[in-house]
């Protein structure tokens, strides 16, 4: 198993309920698992937790053996560099990058470049020939395309997507979820997917529903 | 319907106090510093006002006579003639270690005399017969409050000493001489033109500017200049701030015209915005302003005093014309920096874009078209000097070379990052120098500001060592020396020469006369022929065997302020007097004076003036008996402490007037410095809401909080460093500019430029030191912020 998440509890500050209470659930290698549920059910903080983005109050996340609970922020920062990669919807580029270095950042980052493989992602995602553009000149399906190659340069162990697809058309969507999922096989990292979409929800291996909180 | 679009457009200061607290302050700070220096000129001119108006100089016309002296016969004539006038006999006395103007007045005659309760109790005729009475105010006594004949009176301007003019004949040792002669308002019929009874006097017209306001115009020039300089560094805090307000007000501004607004509602609400704030701004800046101009006024009173002889109090006193003035720049401060926004809400059509919008606050006018304007304005100032040489043509010069310079800066600060970026090996470094280059945009106005201050560091910071250093050098050749003596008496100095003839290697008669040099306050001199002349005095130009002319009479040195003024250079002609021209053989450095001088032979000048007194003496003698001799010296004639003063404590005490003249310059110096480092950390702060989308992917992408925040200060720090380096050419060319035009024009010397390195490497510091305080508050809230505020950055946008 590489990713365990057990009775895990959490509520924002201020607020009267958690937005998740003892949520459980867990992914193998190379599993693709999509979670759904309405706004506010809680899909994207779960999502944040999985990625060492924020903590949780009760609870753990172990990741390939490593408890989070365990981690400080250096630590966590240091999982995200390594075995973690996210694909946001608003895709979350560095601005003042190109679309060259956008694509080796993450994974210069985790001291994990490889040119070949970056060129190859480049290919594929029919980004070759906008290495020296900057992501305001590209279009939203091209940016997210340098979002999706920018994770996968690093070759994670776990690929974390939220709406990856929700900025998008519905043509150029299931383009890029297409190459997306094409490349996680490829690959071998497991994704934990984010939706609203029951029709791309229905794409991957796994389903779960979240709903007021919890795992239904 | 404007009560709540009003109260809509105020509920932006709510949630972004800190916009809020930039826009006051840094208009505040501007007004501030500007109405400071208004503070301080204001309450100079209207001292010097003050005098020539209670000493009766602008009450009525006055006769002068173009050497500077008129017999007493020729007023006698006048008198007798029908004519009512007033006679005035005027120089230089020293008093408590200080020299101070003396004015002898006719006191049954003069029509401006001191108020009665300094007068009650005093017998006229103790007034009229020896040892007489010195009316003086409270400052100006300071130093010789015990002497019995010190009247006070608060009608008597700082630095004067007024008294009848017998006793002023006795203290000056110019009997039958007066300066002046006052023609009275009420005068009988059927009298002679004074023309044909006195041709060789002139009638001047009342005038409301006296000598002091005159000379001291160039002083309070600069002053104003660097007070425009400061209120221009403050604006360009204000003009980042309100121009990113405008633009993430640009919903809203949508909101509120698609909800039924008219445009021109809207404008003007938003107008009435801009000037309550400007108002508010305002007041804080006057009572800023107020603080500042009374640190600084009492140094400026005592360098007007001591370089100019200008009489200033040093108290302030709040002059409605002053408040209204600087709550007038407040305004016009806002709308200046305002004005694009307003422009642009004029024109906003309803539905545009708010991401088109925020993307033009990042490029603002794109660096490469703001490059080319600040090369316009270079080369504008450039033509502006060549077309109006002088004083204005300098100050257009600068403003155009200061600005220019601006707005070349994100140019070349881009450049720099480019290159650095280029250069970068890691994926951190790539992205922080590219990130300071997306940054660059919003920082470009507060790094002009910091580049303005810096600048401004090293130009006034060169032009015043250069000035130090020279002025240093020129006293050690003007005052070579040994000791310098001052009798109490024409007697009492010939027998110091003659006891001095045997004990001292050379005794150097100073003797000097009050004389009018092309129609303004000049100084004729006379000088020995001496080796310590020929081989020490500081001659700019001069033609060949000019010491030996000059000892024949055929000749006269005069001083550079002179040359440069009436272009009067070795070959030309100087008119001493009327009847007396000579040839100019030489020029010299005369630093520190704002009056023309002519130096010609002793002979010649007792010739033409034989009633200038003979108290002051050069000796020169080994310096290692100097201390001996001045002992003898007092021993032998009685002489007090301050009569016989040694060249180090002489060079000494010039340094110390030195100094002090340039604290104000010193002190606005630092204020600017401080206004922009003000101005970097606003613009930080205006920005801190647009920097998390750029830096929370970093962070997301697994940096932390606290390399995130180790980061934000090198960029600062970074940035700080390009514009410090961008600043020193700029700064050496407005020192150039200083020294070889402005200097010039405004007080006729020109000095040579030294560079000074550890001055550069400090204020290199120092410009570390304002960008890391500016960014430390971003970095540490960036450092401290929660997670979860980070990870709004990916919700909110959904």
């Amino acid at each position: 198993m590489l990713l365990d998440v057990r009775s895990v509890t959490k509520t924002y500050p201020g607020a009267e309920r958690p937005v998740l209470k003892d949520v459980s659930l867990s992914l193998d290698r190379s599993e693709t698992l999509a979670l759904t549920g309405e706004s506010g059910s809680g899909k994207s903080t779960l999502l944040h937790l999985v990625g060492a983005l924020d903590g949780f109050e009760a609870g753990e996340i172990t990741l390939d053996g490593t408890s989070y609970s365990q981690l400080d922020e250096a630590g966590r920062a240091g999982l995200r560099r390594g075995a973690v990669a996210l694909v946001f919807q608003q895709f979350n580029l560095i601005p003042a990058l190109t679309v060259a270095q956008n694509l080796a950042f993450h994974a210069r980052l985790g001291g994990a470049y490889d040119p070949d493989w970056t060129a190859t992602l480049a290919q594929r995602l029919g980004l070759a020939d906008l290495g020296s553009r900057y992501p305001e000149q590209l279009s939203g399906g091209q940016q997210q395309r340098v979002a999706i190659g920018r994770a996968l340069a690093l070759r994670p162990r776990l690929l974390l997507a939220d709406e990856p697809t929700g900025n998008l058309d519905e043509a150029t969507g299931d383009a890029v979820l297409d190459l997306m999922l094409d490349l996680v096989r490829d690959t071998g990292a497991a994704l934990f997917l984010v939706t609203h979409s029951e029709r791309i929800a229905a794409r991957l291996d796994r389903r779960l529903h979240l709903g007021s909180g919890q795992v239904a | 319907m404007t009560r709540w679009a009003f109260l809509a457009l105020l509920s932006h200061w709510r949630r972004q106090p800190l916009q809020l607290v930039a826009m006051i302050l840094g208009l505040a700070l501007a007004t501030g510093l500007w109405s400071a220096v208004q503070a301080i000129n204001a309450e100079a001119r209207a001292s010097y006002a003050a005098a020539a108006s209670r000493l009766g100089l602008s009450q009525g016309p006055t006769l002068t006579s173009p050497d500077g002296t008129i017999p007493s016969d020729t007023y006698v004539a006048l008198r007798r003639a029908g004519w009512q006038l007033s006679p005035v006999l005027e120089g230089p006395i020293r008093l408590g270690g200080r020299t101070l103007r003396l004015v002898g007045v006719d006191v049954l005659s003069y029509p401006a005399l001191p108020d009665s309760s300094a007068l009650s109790g005093i017998a006229p005729l103790d007034v009229l017969t020896p040892p007489g009475r010195l009316f003086a105010s409270r400052v100006t006594a300071e130093g010789f409050d015990g002497d019995p004949r010190l009247v006070l009176s608060q009608d008597v301007p700082a630095g004067v000493v007024l008294t009848d003019i017998g006793t002023a004949e006795a203290l000056l040792d110019r009997p039958g001489a007066l300066s002046r002669i006052l023609v009275l308002p009420d005068q009988p019929m059927g009298l002679a033109p004074l023309a044909d009874l006195a041709p060789q006097l002139s009638l001047s017209s009342p005038s409301a500017t006296s000598d002091a306001a005159h000379l001291t115009d160039s002083f309070h020039l600069n002053l104003t200049a660097f007070g425009l300089l400061s209120f221009a560094v403050g604006l360009f805090i204000v003009h980042g701030t309100a121009g990113l307000v405008m633009e993430q007000r640009r919903p809203l501004f949508r909101t509120l015209r698609a909800l039924g607004l008219p445009a021109r509602h809207l404008t003007l609400l938003v107008l009435a915005e801009l000037l309550t704030l400007a108002l508010i701004a305002g007041l804080l800046g006057l009572v800023l302003g107020y603080l500042v101009a009374a640190a600084l006024l009492p140094d400026v009173a005592a360098t007007l005093r001591g370089l100019y002889g200008a009489p200033v109090e040093g108290g302030l006193t709040l002059r409605p014309l002053w408040v209204l003035s600087g709550l007038a720049m407040a305004v016009v401060g806002a709308g200046l920096a305002g004005a694009r926004g307003i422009w642009a809400l004029v024109r906003l059509p309803i539905l545009a874009s708010s991401g088109m919008a925020l993307r033009s606050v990042a490029s603002g006018l794109g660096a490469r078209h703001l490059a080319l304007a600040g090369l316009a304005l270079i080369l504008a100032g450039y033509l502006a000097l060549r077309l109006m040489p002088g004083l204005t043509g300098g100050f257009v010069m600068l403003a155009g070379l200061l600005l220019g310079a601006a707005l070349l800066l994100p140019l070349l600060v881009d450049a720099c990052l480019q290159l650095c970026q280029r250069r970068a090996k890691g994926p951190v470094a790539q992205w922080v120098w590219a990130d300071m280059r997306v940054q660059l945009p919003g920082l470009s106005l507060a790094l002009m500001a910091l580049l303005l201050a810096l600048a401004a560091n090293i130009g006034v910071g060169t032009m015043v060592s250069s000035f130090r250093l020279t002025f240093t050098g020129w006293l050690d050749q003007r005052l070579a020396s040994e000791l310098y003596v001052r009798a109490a008496s024409d007697e009492q100095g010939a027998a110091i020469e003659r006891w001095l003839a045997s004990r001292a290697d050379a005794v150097l008669p100073l003797r000097s006369a009050e004389i009018t040099l092309a129609g303004q306050p000049g100084e004729l001199y006379g000088v020995a022929d001496h080796a310590t002349y020929r081989q020490n005095w500081p001659l700019i130009a001069s033609e060949p065997g000019v010491w030996d002319r000059v000892a024949a009479g055929e000749a006269a040195l005069i001083n550079e302020q002179l040359a440069r003024r009436e272009n009067l250079w070795p070959g030309d002609t100087v008119t001493i007097a009327p009847d007396w021209t000579l040839t100019v053989a030489g020029v010299y450095s005369d630093y520190g004076n704002p009056k023309g001088q002519v130096m010609v032979s002793i002979p010649a000048l007792v010739a033409h003036h034989p009633e200038v007194p003979n108290r002051r003496f050069g000796i020169r003698v080994d310096p290692a008996k100097s201390e001996a001799l001045a002992r003898d010296l007092r021993q032998s004639f009685d002489l007090p402490e301050e009569s016989i003063v040694d060249q180090a404590a002489l060079k000494a005490s010039s340094l110390a007037i030195f100094d002090k003249t340039f604290v104000v310059t010193g002190a606005l110096n630092v204020l600017t410095l401080g206004v922009a480092g003000f101005a970097i950390l606003t613009a930080l702060l205006t920005l801190w809401t647009m920097r998390l989308p750029q830096v929370a992917p970093a962070w997301a992408l697994g940096l932390t909080r606290a390399q995130l925040g180790r980061l934000e200060l090198c960029r600062s720090l970074a940035l700080a460093a390009i514009t410090a380096l961008l600043a020193l050419p700029l700064g050496l060319a407005l020192a150039w500019v200083l020294l070889n035009v402005i200097n010039v024009a405004a007080f006729g010397w020109r000095l040579p430029m030294y560079l000074f390195p550890a001055d550069w490497l400090r204020l290199f510091l120092l410009a570390l030191i304002a960008g890391g305080l500016a960014a430390a508050l971003p970095a540490r809230r960036l450092h401290r912020l929660p997670p979860a505020h980070l990870l709004r950055i990916f919700a909110n946008e959904r």
